[in-house]
């Protein structure tokens, strides 16, 4: 049998009855279209995610302290110990004090920037900024509580039209002097973290009079990030003797742990968007059965003029195959056009850099199992109109 | 070898609702290369039914049926498929054309389930449409033709494959006498051409046409022979009814 007839005529079909057509089509339409749209925005997800930790740097270590007010505690000297202690897989470490709510003052206006953090001199390190003019802060700095800070660049151009370095400004009742500007890092807009201000963690400390809860390490490799973690908690449990006094978490486990979980949702909704692919499947079914019937007399013919029950069944499935071909394209299509339309919907909600990544092999995928849905649905209908008796199929009418 | 059509003592029978109906009741009959045979008989004679086993579209109850000195009758779908592609060609009253098929893709048909490779599939549909005088409308659809077209476009189709028996059924049914007469007078000339012709009809103005009349009534033989002799146009059947009534 000449499946490129069977095809060209599969198609022909599709096109007279264009309804018809695009109602059996529907199911697998929206099936495929909606994984398209979950698998996109989910790798689009996972994407900004990974990135958002990248820049976060890879091998960082976060540890957060929860003892405040009991008469156990660790000070920042245990921490550059442990740092010390260990160089095969500690980096360097930073204290990091948010001063919430601080207000700014330059020479004309009161603001408040997104966060204002008191770090170490080898915060800049760890997070892998850099400084566009002037300089990070110097152990000096932080050992004599000196009062400078680093601004981002949004609060550079903001309120110092881009000539902040070695301007003065308040920063709760202090004169601060500004002694960097550091590079761009979210296209210098509020709210990000561009919209910063950096100054000594000792001096935040005494701005917000609370005890260091949070310690940020650089790890020396992605690899041993569970050791590590490891390592850190092993000292922490001497000091507080309570696990629930701290916390350990590593860049990389978390990302991990963040890849899985999306992983896991993504599973989920993809098997919830499947079930719209059998009721599609089953639309199939349900117009080839149709179709069948409408057709005997044309089976008849076709049998008397020595079909063979193989050539009736692979027309018949080869049509439903096409149907569920055509829908599937379609779907891809409306699938990536979703999926685009949603993502910058996403990206101007969250004002992040997002968009939806529809992989080829996500749409490899979608396009052979619509495909495959049709030639399995059309299965049965095809091996029905395969089976009838020719005479009964020429009496038909 | 021996006939190219042999009934070697056919049975059909049906079961309808309790009672036994015997569509062929023990029909013997040969058919030669060459002839041009009409199987005549009322409705409910058994012609249609041993049309259908002429054409290995149906099988026999019990009996043996012998197409080319092969035995058919006990053949399986698929087999049969194969022989009714092969060696037969039908002849529809109703035409039996595919409506959303052209002209040639029509007559193209037979050819596709022999596994004629598409240019000579496309040669041959093309000759034989020049046979009916139809290759001018081989892009055209069935129903843009008139019914003498149709009719002479599965007739064209019938041909393409080259087969041993021409099996028309009620061909000219459906058309209006003067078509109808041409497309008799087609069979004719196949005939007078070598090709093997059998037509099944009801009606003895058309039978004629034929060499040779076998006429059937409740499933048996009751004449077979010349179309010209006076015997062969006897219609029985009023003899029968006044039979039943008394019976």
């Amino acid at each position: 049998m000449d499946i490129r007839q069977s095809f060209i005529l599969a198609l022909k079909s599709l096109a007279t009855s264009k309804m018809r057509a695009f109602l059996t089509m529907l199911g697998i339409i929206i099936g495929v279209g909606a994984v398209i749209i979950i698998i996109s925005l989910g790798d689009g997800m996972q994407k900004l995610m990974s990135d958002q930790f990248e820049s976060l740097g890879a091998n960082l270590i976060q540890v957060n302290i929860f003892s405040s007010g009991s008469s156990r505690h660790v000070d920042d000297s245990d921490m550059y110990e442990l740092v010390q202690d260990n160089p095969k897989f500690l980096k360097a470490v930073s204290p990091y004090v948010m001063v919430p709510g601080a207000s700014v003052r330059n020479s004309v206006e009161t603001f408040t920037p997104n966060s204002l953090t008191g770090v170490s001199e080898d915060y800049a390190s760890i997070r892998g900024m850099t400084v566009d003019e002037g300089r990070f802060l110097q152990y000096v700095d932080v050992a004599r509580m000196q009062n400078v800070c680093i601004v981002g660049s949004y609060i550079n151009e903001e309120y110092f039209s881009g000539n902040a370095l070695g301007q003065q400004i308040g920063i709760s009742g202090y004169t601060y002097t500004i002694v960097g500007v550091l590079a761009e890092s979210a296209e210098s807009r509020k709210g990000t973290d561009d919209d910063t201000i950096i100054i000594p963690y000792t001096n935040a400390t005494r701005l917000s009079g609370s005890y260091i809860t949070i310690y940020l390490f650089s790890g020396t490799s992605k690899d041993t990030a569970t050791s590590t973690r490891a390592i850190i908690e092993k000292r922490l449990q001497r000091i507080f003797q309570d696990e629930d006094m701290y916390m350990v978490i590593t860049s990389a486990e978390m990302l991990d742990m963040m890849n899985s979980m999306m992983n896991t949702m993504m599973v989920v909704l993809v098997a919830i968007a499947a079930i719209s692919l059998l009721v599609g499947g089953i639309g199939i079914m349900n117009i080839m059965l149709v179709s069948v019937t409408e057709r005997t007399s044309e089976i008849g013919i076709r049998k008397s003029l020595g079909a063979k029950r193989r050539d009736i069944r692979s027309q018949f499935i080869i049509e439903a195959g096409t149907t569920s071909a055509v829908g599937g394209v379609i779907g891809i299509i409306f699938g990536i056009a979703m999926a685009n339309v949603a993502g910058m919907l996403i990206a101007s909600l969250m004002g992040q850099d997002f968009s939806a990544i529809p992989s080829v092999t996500a749409i490899g995928i979608a396009f052979g199992v619509s495909v495959a849905v049709g030639i399995i649905f059309g299965y049965l209908p095809a091996n029905k109109a395969a089976k009838l008796n020719p005479i009964d199929a020429l009496r038909h009418d | 070898m021996g006939h190219l059509i042999e009934f070697k003592d056919i049975y059909k029978i049906y079961q309808m609702g309790g009672t036994e109906v015997r569509a062929l009741d023990g029909v013997n009959i040969t058919i030669d290369k060459g002839e041009f045979v009409a199987i005549v008989g009322q409705s409910g004679s058994g012609k249609s039914t041993a049309m259908n086993i002429i054409g290995c579209l149906d099988i026999p109850t019990s009996g043996s049926y012998f197409l080319g000195g092969v035995d058919v009758s006990t053949m399986d779908d698929d087999q049969q498929a194969e022989i009714r592609n092969k060696m037969l060609g039908f002849i529809f009253q109703q035409y039996n054309l595919i409506p959303k098929l052209n002209v040639l893709e029509n007559v193209e048909l037979p050819l596709l389930y022999a596994g004629v490779p598409s240019n000579e599939r496309r040669e041959r549909a093309v000759a034989s449409l020049k046979r009916v005088g139809l290759d001018d409308k081989s892009k055209n659809r069935p129903n843009q033709l008139s019914g003498g077209q149709q009719q002479r476009v599965s007739i064209a189709r019938a041909l393409a494959g080259d087969p041993s028996v021409i099996l028309a059924d009620e061909p000219t049914g459906a058309l209006d006498s003067r078509t109808g007469r041409d497309v008799l007078k087609f069979l004719q000339t196949l005939h007078q051409e070598g090709n093997t012709v059998v037509l099944i009809t009801h009606d003895n103005s058309i039978a004629v046409t034929a060499e040779r009349i076998i006429r059937l009534q409740d499933g048996q033989v009751i004449y077979d022979g010349d179309s010209h002799a006076p015997q062969a146009l006897v219609q029985p059947h009023l003899e029968d009814d006044s039979e039943e009534v008394t019976a």
